[in-house]
């Protein structure tokens, strides 16, 4: 009986398996199973109801990620299909309420026929009849030779800054207007466009190139019943094609059939999203038999209109008269490669730029600095300005024209009668009021450069350099993943030193997310490895060949020596079923790699959840060795013998139970039911009665284990018996073929059998922390920035890893806000803003009473849950709790999904002007990385997209103090200077034309040559501050790191304020008259002529532009001292030359006043009068108000002077790893 | 660049290649030859050798007394320089009208039957060594308007072969009979009073040689360019020239050309080359032709002494001496405000989060 029992059970089992996509198929798109918050992110309901509440809060350029949150989310929903229908099971909400119905029609809308795409399969004639469907060329190239020229003249042309300068440029060139020759008014905009292009052609070029090279690959495509090379580029929608293992994917295929009988194959998506892990595709049943080379295959795929959701695919197949749905499951997407599968043949649905992987290439959004923003607002106080500057021009012109208007006639320098065609008329003269018109527009001609143009580009060149020293620096490369600090947005590099707060994911971020087996707790005995834990790879022998796990893991003897005895004693039994259950209830995938020793061969564990991982590892370790995994068995090594378990069921892990089970029908005969699962969804399944001391102490356990900051996972087990079985079978049955709401039957099946189970244990993996994050979070605090924590993770975890990490303290007071409804929530809300306060005054007292005790505030800890956040955020709790999180130095968040993470970083944006910072690992940190100002992506684990979708990505979160305390520091201080020398630079030089403009009749005469005033901002005077705002640095690194407080420049933004904009704009009123006046006076009833003055001038105002900014800058090093003294000699040689052109007014002008006296006294007396004024209130600033840098800088210049040789140390500090 | 390949290009790497064949090579000898790592080097790493100058009161001080002492006496020599050049200044514009035009200088200048010379005695108050120089001083003239400084054409003037390059020389271009050379307002309006000197009813020698640049005369101005047609439109402006002189020897009119920078200019007449001694009086004879009567134009003669300065202006070293004055008085200032209110450089009890413990923001 027992025999025939198995047989008809496989039997079953097989026909289950033809006849309907197997459960088994069915892996959690959580990369991350336990992870509660995550899987809250899962939870069908949660995102797009999220989604819409916080869309108005999110600007455009995040719609991108969100959509990639709603994308996996509804990736989710398509695989469990109709979740929503399920009304039986109580749905948990997170978030705002209301949005159930509209999330229900969106999850079962039937595609339309005008929203589908029809791909008739093996028909790509009939398919493409109507030339609607993209071929599979690509094109990454943006220009053909053809096009480059407007289309990249209109991309540049999309800066307003490039605007400005063409409508000056071509305002120059009419004949009214023409204040420069028409040359020299286009030049320089002609060479920026120039550059630009001939950088875009250049990275165009290796687009083409690469392109060319991925069209001309070849895939093998079903014609004429043969399997055919075909050119990628020449595919198209509707073919059938074959693909052998390990070879990209050319196009979007929906699978039609594989190797594996059961049509599973296997595909790593690295190209698509970065995750190495292997994931699982099916091909359908009814298609799984067909044989393309014999027998034609006909049908027609009714699929949605190509989109760039990647996690989402919704179908309909019809095949032999049947109708089946199509899944995200069912589709490999271009760019994947497929892994472990000897072929697989599909039909192509997308191909080419319709493919998803192509629809996904859109680079990193773009956004604005802070400061930038600031700036624009100065920007347009210097348009008002310039406004100004020209209104005075043409108003006194005005004047002058009405006084003189008798006299224009025969003014011998005006002269408006021609008589050179026999005939009096006017000669240029379009009447008072054209004439003042005129005058304006040329005055702006000529004064345009009071909005420094030439600032945008240099801002993006620093920019480039910045970041080029940020990739480079040595102490932001991670050795273990082998990469660098990765600068993916290059706008906002100055904003990293103005961080207020830091939002920080935790697993991934914080933690390595490298769980490893820690500990386990099997039938109420704690075996916690203690002192004598040996990391002993353990390995089995099969024909002489050895195979041990790809990781070792740590190995409790006692519990070892267990494992080892076998079923016969007692606990014996309880660790073999443990391991056992460890071994077989997940869905591990097991590779065998080889090495480069022929006789040891590798098994690595391949699954989509590290816990899983560690677990099978653990399991592993203690000989319990997973070996193989198909659809319908396991094979395990157990202590060195092989025993083959039937997988008689399997239900995936989901947010509702948050467990997984599966079924194994053991050799003898006997079906047991594994589960696993976290604590709080296995206890209440558990069955109480039985063994109630062992469930105490497991529970006492599992406390310790993640009060001491471990992630526990439940495991129980029960036994079926035959008839249990029966009834679960033919439930299981029906439920993995119905074409409706499948995935809810399915749980409900799952449901009704995980109950009354016996405890196993429970196991306890760390998630360690990454080096040096404690460290790495004290001075971020003590820079003033504040540090929050948001994470999946239970409460009691997150409070042990929030010790761990130093972030709480025992001297902190917490306030825990753990509530279930909206008026508790109140409640303890205003409880804590009363408490926090009383403290607050407490240690005001007391810092008064005891003087400068050094106490400071009492630090308050803010901890609060996602089920709290629930009622709180998007209600008007979220003032109090945004009041209570200003008065604690640390808030914790446990138990956030997604799009909480969002909405708390939000909360903040939104109420205070200060720069937020979020960084975090994983697709569940996307939302929060978007919705910060600056957004870190750590390229961990958890596949790249938080990297995609961040600003900056770096290996490890230490390197966050480097980023913001040394790099943001640096960029800040230098962006901001650069910004207002700038301004001064260009102003000076416009109010010494305007300065002149006032003695010429206001008909705006340069003396300074037109060939000068261009060359002014593009030669003269801009490199210099282009190098300075790349390597001048105020501190020296060690400095920044050993007083983080140093941060705080730029939360008082010390380097760009107001106050400093208006003085300088002072000064520079100052300067420019000092410049004009002085030859002026000195050259007043003399025979000077406007060319020799004009040179002096030139000359004049770049040596003083440039020594403004020598006086500023910090660090002279020699390609500071090349910028600013090869400026100005190459201004004098420009000059030179210019007036070594005989074609020129100006001819020889230089070489005759630069042999004057008076000359060499004027420059010396300009110089020295226009910066004495700037000197003194710079020196009586230094000594008597010196803010912190300013201070750390003596210190550090005194200090090093002090110390023998100490400057050698400086350059080389210790901390720096060995030169290679 | 490295930016491409780290930077936003990753993306269109990944994804937008659309599956560019990335090796997925697990093994960590590939990795470790593959290795990303910056190399070191001080420049990559911002540690390049630098000098880091502070503001200590020492190097302010020693600033301002530097500076004083190096700009009193440039001011104390550039104003002795000034004081010891003779200038005489004499306006005639005024007085060289007849009392009865004096109502109406315009009808007088514009006649042509009117007398326009003009005696004028100028006294010596001082020795002027030879060469005395002899300027025209416009006041109220702008030869910097901009429709006058355009109005010409550098073309013309330097070659023959661009005759007919009048372009910009409206509205003095062309006549009925051709181009006008040189054409445009400047030379139009060149200046015409001519003055004659003599001691004592001796006739003093003016060199008029050699008062324009050589660089003028040599390259600018074409010694194959004869006048044509100059003046000879319905309007006169001013000089006519001899059309059988070229340009480059007509240095009245390259002077007049170089405009000049202010309102207020002079331009060089001719040099006297011999002394004129103290109290001598000096008979100008004034041929006053040129119109300034119509715009309330300064004519002034002006005889003149040249020194290292150049002329007669004690602005610098005026302005030399009080900056170096205040500079002195400034590095006195920061002695006693180092000795009253010392600050020691780099003292840690000075940072913000030192003095204030409770205002740290945390």
């Amino acid at each position: 009986m027992p025999l025939t029992l198995d047989i008809s059970l496989s039997q079953t089992r097989h026909c289950n398996n033809r006849k309907e996509n197997p459960p088994i198929a069915i892996i959690p798109t959580s990369s991350f199973p336990w992870d509660p918050g995550f899987v809250f992110g899962m939870d069908s309901k949660t995102p797009v109801e999220n989604l819409y509440s916080i869309e108005p809060a999110l600007s455009s350029s995040s719609r991108r990620s969100n959509f990639s949150i709603q994308s996996k989310a509804s990736g989710g929903n398509s695989i469990r299909e109709v979740t929503f229908t399920d009304l039986g099971s109580k749905p948990v909400r997170y978030g705002s309420h209301g949005a159930d119905s509209e999330t229900n029609a969106l999850s079962q809308k039937e595609i339309n026929d005008e929203d589908a795409r029809l791909v008739h399969i093996n028909d790509p004639v009939k398919t493409n009849e109507r030339f609607e469907f993209a071929g599979n060329s690509i094109r990454t190239a943006k220009y053909s030779i053809l096009t480059f020229v407007p289309r990249n003249l209109f991309e540049q042309f999309h800066r307003v800054a490039y605007i400005y300068f063409l409508v000056i440029a071509v305002l120059n060139q009419l004949p009214q207007l023409a204040v420069f020759g028409r040359g020299a008014s286009i030049l320089p905009l002609a060479i920026v466009l120039l550059v630009t292009a001939v950088k875009d052609a250049y990275e165009d070029y290796r687009r083409h190139r690469s392109d060319r090279i991925e069209n001309n690959r070849l895939a093998s495509v079903l014609v004429n019943y043969q399997f055919q090379q075909k050119k990628w580029k020449n595919i198209q929608v509707g073919e059938i094609i074959k693909l052998h293992a390990n070879e990209t994917i050319p196009c979007d295929i929906v699978l039609l059939s594989t190797s594996d009988p059961t049509g599973v194959a296997y595909v790593q998506t690295i190209n698509l999203d970065g995750e190495s892990n292997l994931k699982t595709r099916y091909a359908k049943q009814e298609t799984l038999t067909k044989i393309p080379e014999e027998g034609k295959i006909t049908g027609l795929i009714k699929c949605e209109k190509p989109n760039r959701n990647i996690y989402g695919f919704q179908a309909n197949m019809e095949i032999d008269g049947k109708r089946l749905s199509l899944g995200p499951s069912n589709i490999i997407l271009r760019g994947c490669e497929l892994k472990n599968t000897a072929w697989a043949v599909g039909v192509a649905v997308y191909a080419g730029r319709e493919t998803k992987v192509m629809l996904n290439s859109s680079g990193a959004p773009s956004k604005r600095s802070r400061l930038e923003t600031h700036m624009n607002l100065e920007i347009i106080i210097l348009s008002l300005f310039l406004i100004a500057l020209c209104t005075v021009v043409s108003v006194c012109a005005a004047v002058w024209l009405r006084r003189h208007r008798d006299e224009l006639d025969f003014l011998p320098f005006y002269r408006r009668k021609d008589f050179s065609d026999g005939e009096e008329d006017d000669y240029n003269y379009y009447g008072w009021g054209m004439e003042i018109f005129f005058t304006f527009l040329m005055s702006v001609i000529v004064f345009q450069i009071m909005i420094p143009i030439s600032l945008y580009i240099s801002m993006e060149l620093v920019r480039v350099g910045q970041a080029y020293f940020m990739i480079r620096d040595t102490q932001m490369y991670d050795e273990s993943s082998n990469s660098r600090f990765q600068c993916r947005a290059l706008n906002i590099n100055e904003d990293l030193g103005q961080i207020k707060y830091v939002f920080s994911d935790k697993t991934g971020t914080l933690t390595e997310n490298k769980m490893e087996f820690q500990c386990a707790s099997i039938w109420g005995v704690d075996y916690n490895g203690g002192k004598a834990s040996s990391v002993d790879g353990y390995y089995v022998q099969v024909d002489g060949k050895v195979l041990r796990p790809k990781m070792k893991v740590k190995t409790d003897p006692e519990l070892l020596q267990f494992a080892r005895s076998g079923k016969e004693t007692k606990e014996g039994s309880h660790v073999y079923d443990f391991f056992l259950a460890l071994a077989a209830c997940n869905t591990i995938v097991p590779l065998i790699i080889d090495t480069s020793d022929p006789t040891v061969k590798l098994i690595d564990y391949q699954g989509e959840s590290p816990d899983e991982q560690a677990l099978v590892y653990a399991a592993a370790a203690y000989g319990f060795m997973l070996i193989e995994r198909t659809s319908g068995h396991i094979v395990i090594d157990i202590q060195g013998e092989r025993q083959r378990f039937n997988v008689l069921g399997l239900h995936e892990f989901d947010s509702d139970r948050k467990r997984m089970s599966v079924i194994l029908g053991f050799p003898d005969k006997s079906v047991k039911l594994f589960v696993k699962g976290a604590d709080t969804s296995m206890f209440s399944v558990i069955e109480r009665s039985l063994n109630v001391n062992i469930i105490r102490t497991t529970e006492a356990h599992l406390h310790s284990y993640s009060s001491s900051g471990l992630r526990t996972l439940v495991v129980g087990m029960r036994e079926l018996s035959t008839s249990e079985f029966e009834v679960w079978h033919s439930a299981f049955e029906t439920a993995s073929t119905a074409l409706m709401g499948r995935a809810s039957l399915l749980r409900k099946v799952a449901s009704n059998i995980e109950n009354n189970l016996c405890v196993l244990g429970a196991s306890g993996i760390e998630d360690k922390l990454q080096k040096g994050v404690p460290e790495a979070i004290e001075s971020l605090r003590t820079a003033g920035i504040k540090v929050w924590v948001l994470t999946g993770d239970k409460q009691e975890t997150a409070i042990s890893i929030g010790y761990s990490s130093k972030l709480l303290t025992s001297k902190m007071t917490q306030f825990i806000i753990n509530s279930n409804s909206k008026e508790s929530c109140r409640k303890s809300l205003e409880d804590a803003i009363i408490m926090s306060k009383k403290l607050m005054t407490i240690s005001d007292t007391a810092n008064n009473a005891g003087g400068t005790s050094g106490a400071g505030l009492t630090p308050v800890a803010l901890i609060i849950d996602g089920t709290s956040l629930v009622y709180i955020l998007d209600s008007e709790l979220e003032e109090t709790l945004f009041q209570l999180a200003c008065n604690c130095s640390v808030v914790l968040c446990c138990r956030v999904a997604p799009l909480q993470k969002a909405g708390i970083v939000a909360l903040v944006k939104n109420r205070t002007s200060d720069m937020t910072l979020a960084i975090g690992d994983g697709a569940n940190d996307v939302s929060m990385i978007q919705m910060a100002d600056v957004g870190v992506g750590i390229s961990g684990q958890e596949g790249r997209q938080a990297v995609m979708a961040s600003d900056f990505a770096m290996g490890q979160f230490r390197f966050l103090v480097s980023l913001l305390l040394v790099h943001g520091h640096w960029n800040y201080q230098r962006m901001g200077y650069m910004i207002l020398y700038n301004f001064y630079r260009n102003a000076v030089f416009v109010l010494l034309l305007f300065w002149y403009v006032l003695f010429t009749c206001f008909t705006l005469t340069t003396a300074i040559t037109e060939w000068s005033s261009v060359l002014y901002s593009v030669i003269y005077t801009s490199v210099p501050t282009i190098v300075v705002g790349i390597l001048d640095k105020d501190l020296s690194r060690r400095t920044l790191l050993k007083d983080p407080q140093l941060y705080g420049a730029g939360h008082r933004q010390e380097c760009y304020n107001k106050r400093l904009f208006w003085i300088t704009m002072i000064d520079t009123f100052w300067q420019s008259a000092v410049v004009f006046f002085i030859p002026l006076l000195a050259y007043w009833g003399s025979t000077i002529d406007g060319s020799s003055i004009g040179d002096l001038w030139t000359i004049a105002v770049v040596i003083l532009v440039n020594l403004h900014l020598a006086m500023d800058v910090i660090r002279w090093n020699w390609i500071t001292h090349a910028a600013i003294w090869g400026s100005i000699i190459a201004t004098c040689i420009c000059v030179i030359i210019i007036d070594a052109l005989p074609s020129l007014v100006g001819y020889w002008a230089i070489f005759k006043i630069a042999r004057t006296g008076l000359f060499w006294l004027c420059l010396l007396a300009i110089i020295v009068v226009a910066l004495v004024p700037r000197f003194v209130v710079k020196v009586l600033y230094q000594l008597y108000t010196p803010c912190d840098v300013q201070i750390a800088r003596e210190a550090e210049k005194f200090q090093s002077q002090r110390a023998t040789g100490a400057l050698e140390v400086e350059m080389n500090p210790i901390l720096d790893p060995p030169r290679r | 660049m490295e930016m491409d390949t780290n930077g936003a290009g990753t993306s269109s790497a990944a994804a937008g290649g659309g599956g560019v064949s990335t090796s997925t090579s697990d093994s960590s000898s590939a990795a470790k030859r593959n290795s990303k790592k910056p190399k070191y080097s001080r420049f990559t790493q911002q540690e390049l050798p630098a000098c880091k100058p502070i503001l200590t009161p020492g190097l302010v001080i020693t600033t301002f007394t530097i500076i004083g002492i190096i700009f009193i006496p440039i001011g104390l020599v550039s104003l002795s320089a000034s004081e010891h050049v003779v200038e005489i200044v004499d306006r005639y514009d005024e007085g060289c009208v007849p009392p009865n035009y004096s109502k109406n200088k315009l009808a007088y200048i514009q006649s042509s039957l009117t007398n326009k010379s003009c005696t004028r005695t100028l006294n010596v108050p001082k020795l002027m060594k030879s060469p005395v120089f002899i300027y025209y001083q416009l006041d109220n003239f702008y030869q910097n308007h901009r429709r006058y400084v355009k109005s010409r054409s550098d073309k013309q003037l330097r070659s023959k072969a661009y005759e007919r390059d009048t372009k910009s020389c409206d509205p003095e271009g062309f006549v009925l009979d051709g181009p006008i050379v040189p054409c445009g307002l400047i030379a139009w309006s060149l200046f015409n009073d001519t003055y004659g000197f003599s001691v004592k009813s001796k006739m003093l020698e003016v060199n008029k040689k050699n008062i324009a640049w050589d660089s003028d005369k040599e390259h600018k101005f074409g010694s194959d360019v004869y006048p044509k047609n100059f003046q000879s439109g319905g309007l006169i402006g001013g000089a006519k020239l001899n059309s059988s002189i070229p340009l480059s020897e007509q240095e009245d009119l390259i002077v007049w050309m170089r405009t000049a920078a202010l309102p207020t200019f002079r331009k060089l007449y001719g040099r006297i080359e011999e002394d004129l001694q103290a109290n001598e009086q000096i008979t100008v004879v004034i041929q006053n032709n040129y119109n300034t009567y119509s715009f309330g134009g300064k004519k002034k003669l002006v005889l003149s002494t040249t020194s290292w300065i150049g002329g007669k202006n004690d602005f610098l070293g005026i302005a030399y001496i009080t900056v170096g004055g205040l500079c002195l008085f400034l590095a006195v200032s920061f002695i006693l405000l180092y000795v009253i209110k010392p600050r020691p450089l780099g003292d840690p009890s000075y940072l913000s989060w030192n003095r204030s413990p409770s205002g740290h923001p945390n």
